[in-house]
């Protein structure tokens, strides 16, 4: 069992579609797991049955009982986080800035603060038109914890892989450099990076890769669009080459993309004369390159 | 005023916006910009300008002092994030899961783990002819975003003058960061494209901004592609559509080689003439209003 990793840096730059690519071209061979659970977007084009949900619980917010509290203050003197607001002879808190440290209720002398555990979304594992697995979920509106609901994802995505004998795990990853990336990341065996060729491509391509290389995972590249600035995927290509990358991969820019998109269709689906073979090649480099690494 | 840019899905053009709008208006009105994606901050590729301030900036996170310590354990199950572990007889700290919230230290009863500064990321502030841009850039490896928002925040509080007009270019997604750098402001701008992507990740960012209670107003990206749910969406919402912009390869190109749009593409111009005049209107409301 492998595991793959999607991720850009830059957001929008295709990570999505090429994951549902994937799907179509690897079928029952897979296991997909949506870890860009900020703005999970994979089910939108495989439109998958869901098989099972379950409520996942992470982390615990602060609450005040006020028939309790006192009024003393105290544990607005420790908050780091501005999370407890006044309000009359007593105090409340703000959820959405409680980070959930508990600082105030060791230090409440009255006992008036509880820590309540944390319904920050669902999990679902579901069978997708594809033919392959997927994990994902639905992060509750404004939650945080994020990057512990992309490791739950995760765990769900390889034991599946495992109870159903299949060969690869292709995670969609999230944009930035933050928690739920470095989760994403963390036991993968090789980094997809898909990026653009532009200023902002570039830039945050650099930093991306110096993230995964941190961690040590082999990691190949994706320019899409390499078209649009043919210059800058041509930058883009001898950096990678310098950074030790030796895969990497074009896919020129075509309004096949935003058609297939605007119709809930894969790519693959939607014109598979053209992309079936294109993305069949890509993924044998990929799993070939992932193979000798 | 201070209005940040955001949007759920990535990529759909908040940062061309920010800059555009942002150099745009600095030209008749004292205007900031702040760069608050600082996991991936972009403004700084199509806005240069002198720098003029530089910043290191650090998280408070424990420290061990083995010679003090009598390993009750007290840290470890205070600890929340799991960032202090007692692990036989050493207490083990993982700074990248330290929320700083000091309740180990502070409540340590031999005052065993104190404090110590540990760098998160450079704050810079760069200035030119007319407009003072603000940068929060998050080092490598660094976990949380936050922190770093806050501070950058804080810098653009901090400084001497007053602006007219503050645009922060914000995070996507619709967790911790983008909420951490839509808080303050006093309106948030919405960037979506109408694909169903956008659509799905719009519904995200509106309920998200819906329960911090802000006034939101949507810019519609790249009209052309895609389909008209979107439109339908804002309507049964009563989201103010204030602008759109038309998908273009040429608009696609000049950004892709860190260019300003505005200057070249005229309908680009008229679509932040339109922005800045709603902007406006709700100035002089809120003046009338207080």
């Amino acid at each position: 069992m492998r595991e793959i990793v999607i991720i850009s840096g830059k957001g929008g730059t295709g990570k999505t579609s090429v994951a549902a690519a994937l799907a179509f071209i690897t079928s029952d061979n897979t296991v997909m797991g949506d870890c860009d659970v900020d703005a999970a977007d994979l089910h939108l084009i495989l439109q998958p049955d869901i098989l099972q949900r379950e409520d996942f619980f992470s982390g615990v917010k602060a609450e005040i009982d006020r028939e309790i509290c006192i009024g003393c203050g105290k544990c607005d003197e420790v908050c780091r986080f501005d999370a407890l607001v006044v309000e009359g002879s007593t105090y409340r808190v703000e959820p959405l800035r409680c980070e959930g440290c508990g600082y105030c209720s060791y230090v409440c002398p009255v006992e008036a603060i509880r820590l309540k555990e944390q319904n920050i979304g669902e999990c679902y594992i579901s069978r997708t038109r594809a033919g392959s697995y997927l994990a994902h979920s639905r992060l509750g509106i404004g939650a945080d914890n994020s990057g512990k609901l992309v490791t739950r994802v995760k765990r769900d995505a390889r034991l599946l892989a495992e109870r159903e004998n299949k060969e690869f795990i292709i995670i969609d990853g999230s944009p930035g450099i933050g928690c739920p990336v470095i989760a994403s990341l963390s036991g993968a065996d090789f980094a997809l990076i898909v990026t653009e060729p532009t200023r902002s491509g570039i830039h945050d391509l650099k930093r991306v890769l110096e993230l995964s290389q941190n961690f040590g995972i082999p990691t190949g590249c994706l320019i899409n669009k390499n078209d649009i600035n043919l210059e800058i995927a041509e930058e883009i290509e001898i950096f990678l080459h310098e950074n030790g990358i030796r895969y990497s991969g074009v896919i020129p820019y075509d309004i096949d993309f935003q058609q297939a998109l605007s119709r809930g269709q894969s790519i693959i689906e939607y014109n598979p004369e053209r992309w079936k073979p294109f993305f069949s090649e890509l993924w044998n480099k990929i799993s070939e390159r992932e193979e000798k690494l | 005023m201070r209005i940040a840019i955001a949007s759920g899905k990535g990529g759909t053009g908040k940062t061309t916006l920010s800059v555009n709008l942002a150099r745009y208006a600095s030209l008749s009105r004292r205007t900031l910009l702040a760069d608050l994606d600082v996991e991936e901050p972009n403004s700084g590729v199509f806005i240069g300008g002198r720098l003029i301030t530089e910043k290191e900036v650090f998280r408070q996170v424990p420290s061990w002092e083995e010679k003090r310590c009598t390993l009750c354990g007290k840290c470890s199950e205070y600890c929340k994030f799991n960032a202090v572990l007692k692990l036989g007889g050493k207490i083990v700290i993982m700074p990248e899961l330290c929320h700083s919230c000091y309740a180990c230290s502070e409540l340590c009863p031999e005052n065993a783990l104190p404090m110590v500064s540990d760098p998160h990321g450079t704050i810079r502030h760069y200035q030119s002819d007319t407009l003072n841009f603000i940068e929060g850039r998050l080092n490598i490896g660094e976990e949380q975003a936050p922190p770093l928002i806050r501070e950058t925040i804080k810098y653009t509080e901090h400084l001497n003058c007053s602006f007219e007009l503050e645009f922060w270019d914000s995070p996507p997604g619709t967790s911790c960061p983008v909420i951490t750098a839509t808080s303050e402001a006093d309106l948030v701008i919405l960037v979506t494209e109408p694909t169903p992507f956008g659509l799905y990740d719009l519904q995200l960012a509106v309920e998200t901004m819906k329960k911090l209670g802000k006034q939101t107003a949507v810019i519609v990206n790249r009209v052309g592609i895609g389909n008209e749910e979107l439109f339908s969406y804002c309507a049964e919402q009563n989201l103010s559509v204030w602008a759109t912009i038309p998908d273009s390869r040429e608009i696609a190109e000049l950004y892709s080689m860190g260019e300003l749009i505005y200057p070249k593409i005229k309908e680009y111009r008229d679509s932040l003439d339109v922005i800045l005049q709603r902007i406006s209107e709700l100035e002089s409301q809120q003046c009338v209003k207080s």
